[in-house]
């Protein structure tokens, strides 16, 4: 059952086995305990709470006990804080009242997990009328004024906080639905799921083993910021007078302490810095369990910031040659992605650069643009463009060529325009700045080019926004704005992987034509052997940071030196053999 | 024994609809009819939105039957409801395309591979007996049922998800666009192992994929669909050489293959056919 041991590692004292280290779901492990931010505070507050359990055996005080001598008492070997307003030991009083402060935030969390925790779980789950309800009563619970329901209970069922703070837990119980059911939502999606229920498992078993272990994380999180929440809701009744006050609570000390004021200010110390250290220690914990958790998930965001670039020795680029690479090295800390390759690029030249997975050829791309993340570092004995060396180069520099002599054209188009500004001005504001045009003139220019890239209705497209585009017509403003500034070279990393085979072809197709015309020199990142065979003038095959080979098109694929290029030519399936007819009818799978 | 052939599955005119607010239903299946027999591979092949997952979905029963029907030996089993369905589930299973969300990242491949056979009500040591065969059957180490799945590679995981498909013997699998996310070397692995399979136990494919040269290898027949319709359907060989129907064989033109001179002549004959059929 690891999956309960997984997710009840959340908990403290329970460290769990050797969860998934990098696991995409966070799913607390073991780890979690062991982060300094954590076990620091889930340690001082477990002294707290001790000091409230054991409170008899550290004073003998007893917290109600009325001494008229000691009132207002200053700091005796009897009572080491001294007394209250009448008489009562403080120090007493703190340590046995922090038992109903607590008890009161843990009636009111528990509450409001029971209730908010299934009815979120069950809503995310199976949607339908009773996610419908259960959002329409949550929406109203959070409209309701919390303390103002909480003054008319205490009045009307009798000055019990317990009763206050149970109707409290239920004011709060729509924050965990919500958490609960968004949490629910998002891994109702996951694949996982729909396998589980193909296997033929039960609604509640796959709640129980596929659900539940991804929300307790975050609800106990949650629970520990509420619980600070509790606290000072309780406090703040109290204060007010309402609930027993006679009863030891940091609340009623402080009531009691107010009523002082003038004579024994000092009174609102002690039960103020019992609250305040106890509620920052719980969002304390629940913000370094959250880190944790959190920075085991897989980052997609990636910094764009440069990454620093060392430049070991500069190489003059041979006359006709556009861009030069010598011995380009990428690492991530001491883990090296590219070994050092070297090729160059002529004008007018298209070169593939092919590889599978990791094999280093999206980070050579984003070498050339300068675009690694600054995790990160860059080294080349030469990386030069039309004889600018590119390491020597600085941000802004880079920005003037990036977009004008350099055109780029990404994987995934709609994540490289921005949802919030129309095709027109996304494609016009690069000219602006590096052509000089006004907005008339940039935008006849953008509806040329829309026009060029085979966009029929180009002033549709224009005042459109991105999310009213198909995957291949995004691509196609994508290469407009590539092309825009009349690059003399673009780099294009996987620019057809997203798309649909006939998309593909239409869009390899203006590539193509639009390389003939203008005499570019492109680079193109791909995994795909079709592409580079249809395109490429040069190939240059990766594997594992290193250059295998290199060569003609034509060449390379008709005579592979190297053996992995073999063996890639091999594995495409074109002219794969046909399957065998199926020998005997049988009536079903013979197990 | 002197039945027949039956085919082990049968659809006929199967209309899927998904309801949308305050607009027409959108009608993702449109008369869709197929027939798969035993230990055969039906490739269906499509484009984006050409309905070719749904009809996936729909016959795993995760997606509606708006009309028509789906029977399976003989029994329609298209609106059966949750016990119904758990009873087919020893039946029919199912690969997804994607290995990085179809396993639960917080499990350990035994678990993953015996939670089908649990449920069913198999006893743990059987099950766990169960797992050796499947992980030796995908040709993964015996040692794989310790590790979580983010310790394998893509292709790895693959085999994982569909070990975990063959863990009940089932007749039918949905292959839901099974290899696209693996590289050319594991895409070639996964679909010779998914070939064995069938050729040693006889199980039948219904094959999703959005590429043609992985159906016509792995396929008997290919079925090819365009916006929820079937466009043509008939033997693997037929349908990748010398379709009937234009709009497969401008889908068979767009596919680039790695031979730069065959290629030109493919992207000349794909231009002509651009310019006859927009």
């Amino acid at each position: 059952m690891t999956i309960a041991n997984d997710a009840g590692a959340a908990t403290p004292g329970d460290p769990g086995p050797a969860a998934a280290p990098d696991a995409a779901r966070p799913v607390a492990g073991g780890g979690v305990l062991r982060t300094p931010a954590v076990w620091v505070p889930a340690a001082l507050l477990l002294g707290i709470v001790a000091s409230a359990v054991f409170a008899p055996l550290l004073s003998s005080a007893s917290p109600e006990f009325s001494d008229i001598g000691n009132t207002l008492a200053g700091a005796s070997s009897g009572h080491p804080l001294g007394g209250d307003g009448v008489g009562r030991d403080v120090l007493s009083r703190l340590l046995h009242g922090g038992r109903q402060s607590m008890l009161g935030a843990l009636v009111a969390v528990t509450v409001a997990t029971a209730v908010g925790g299934p009815t979120g779980l069950f809503a995310g789950f199976f949607r339908g009328w009773f996610d419908a309800v259960a959002g329409w009563v949550s929406n109203l619970l959070m409209a309701i004024p919390g303390i103002l329901v909480l003054l008319v209970v205490i009045v009307a069922f009798g000055n019990n906080i317990y009763t206050a703070m149970v109707v409290f837990g239920m004011l709060l119980a729509p924050n965990v639905f919500r958490l609960v059911r968004a949490a629910v939502t998002g891994v109702r999606e996951e694949l996982y799921i729909d396998a589980a229920r193909v296997s033929g498992l039960r609604d509640l078993r796959i709640l129980r083993r596929h659900v539940l272990p991804v929300v307790i994380a975050p609800v106990i999180i949650q629970a520990a910021q509420l619980f600070g929440i509790g606290i000072i809701v309780q406090a703040g009744l109290e204060f007010l007078g309402l609930g027993d006050t006679r009863s030891a609570s940091w609340g009623s000390m402080l009531n009691d302490a107010f009523t002082n004021i003038y004579l024994a200010p000092r009174l609102l110390v002690w039960p103020s810095v019992a609250i305040v250290v106890t509620v920052v220690l719980a969002s304390l914990m629940a913000s370094g369990v959250r880190d944790a958790v959190q920075g085991r998930g897989r980052s997609r965001s990636v910094p764009r910031r440069r990454a620093a670039v060392e430049s070991l020795r500069a190489v003059l680029p041979a006359d006709d040659e556009l861009l030069r690479v010598e011995g380009l090295e990428v690492a991530y800390g001491d883990r090296e992605v590219v070994h050092g390759i070297s090729f160059g690029l002529r004008r007018g030249e298209v070169l593939g650069i092919v590889g599978e997975t990791g094999s280093g050829k999206s980070q050579t791309a984003f070498s050339i643009l300068g675009l690694l993340p600054s995790t990160a570092t860059l080294r080349a004995q030469g990386l030069t463009f039309d004889g600018t060396d590119l390491l020597a180069c600085d941000e802004r520099e880079l920005n003037a060529l990036r977009g004008r002599r350099i055109g780029y054209i990404p994987q995934e188009p709609m994540t490289n325009l921005d949802p919030a500004f129309t095709i027109g001005s996304q494609l016009a504001e690069p000219m602006r700045r590096h052509l000089g045009l006004d907005r008339t003139a940039a935008r006849q220019r953008a509806a040329a080019l829309l026009t060029r890239v085979g966009i029929r209705d180009p002033g549709r497209v224009l005042d459109s926004y991105p999310h009213e585009l198909s995957g291949g017509m995004a691509q196609r403003v994508l290469i407009a704005g590539a092309v825009s500034c009349e690059p003399e070279m673009l780099i294009a990393d996987e620019p057809t992987t997203a798309l649909d085979v006939t998309v593909q072809a239409e869009v390899l197709d203006v590539m193509r034509s639009l390389q003939e015309e203008r005499s570019m020199a492109v680079v193109i990142v791909t995994h795909d052997l079709g592409v580079v065979a249809d395109i490429c003038d040069r190939v240059l095959v990766m594997r594992d940071g290193h250059v295998v080979e290199t060569g003609p098109v034509a060449e390379v694929f008709a005579r592979p030196q190297a053996q992995f290029t073999q063996d890639l030519l091999k594995s495409t399936l074109v002219g794969a053999p046909l399957r065998r007819p199926v020998q005997t009818v049988r009536e079903g799978a013979s197990w | 024994m002197s039945r027949t052939v039956e085919p082990l599955l049968r659809v006929e005119n199967l209309v899927t609809e998904y309801t949308r607010r305050g607009r027409a239903p959108f009608r993702a299946l449109d008369d869709v009819s197929l027939e798969v027999t035993a230990g055969e591979t039906l490739g269906i092949v499509g484009e984006s939105g050409s309905g070719k997952t749904t009809l996936g979905r729909t016959l795993l029963g995760l997606a509606p039957v708006t009309s028509g029907t789906v029977e399976f030996r003989g029994e329609d089993v298209s609106h059966l409801g949750r016990a119904g369905r758990r009873a087919l589930s020893s039946e029919i299973q199912v690969v997804f395309q994607d290995p990085y969300s179809s396993l639960n990242p917080a499990m350990t491949v035994r678990d993953i591979l015996t939670e089908p056979l649990v449920t069913a009500g198999t006893d743990r040591v059987e099950a766990d007996r169960r797992v050796l065969t499947l992980l030796d059957q995908v040709r993964l180490p015996v040692d794989a049922g310790r590790r979580y799945p983010n310790e394998f590679s893509g292709g790895q995981r693959q085999r994982i998800a569909i070990a975990r498909a063959l863990s009940r013997q089932p007749s039918l699998v949905v292959c839901d666009e099974p290899v696209s996310g693996l590289d050319l070397s594991n895409q070639a692995t996964v679909l010779d192992l998914l070939i064995d399979i069938q050729e040693s136990t006889g199980v039948a494919y219904l094959f999703v994929t959005h590429d043609l040269s992985v159906v016509r290898h792995v396929s008997h027949r290919i079925l090819v669909m365009r916006a929820g319709k079937v466009v043509e359907t008939g033997d693997a060989d037929v349908v990748t050489t010398t379709p009937a129907d234009p709009y497969t064989r401008r889908l068979l033109l767009a596919a680039p293959i790695p031979d730069p001179d065959e290629q030109r002549e493919r992207r000349r004959a794909w231009r002509e056919l651009e310019e006859v059929t927009p």
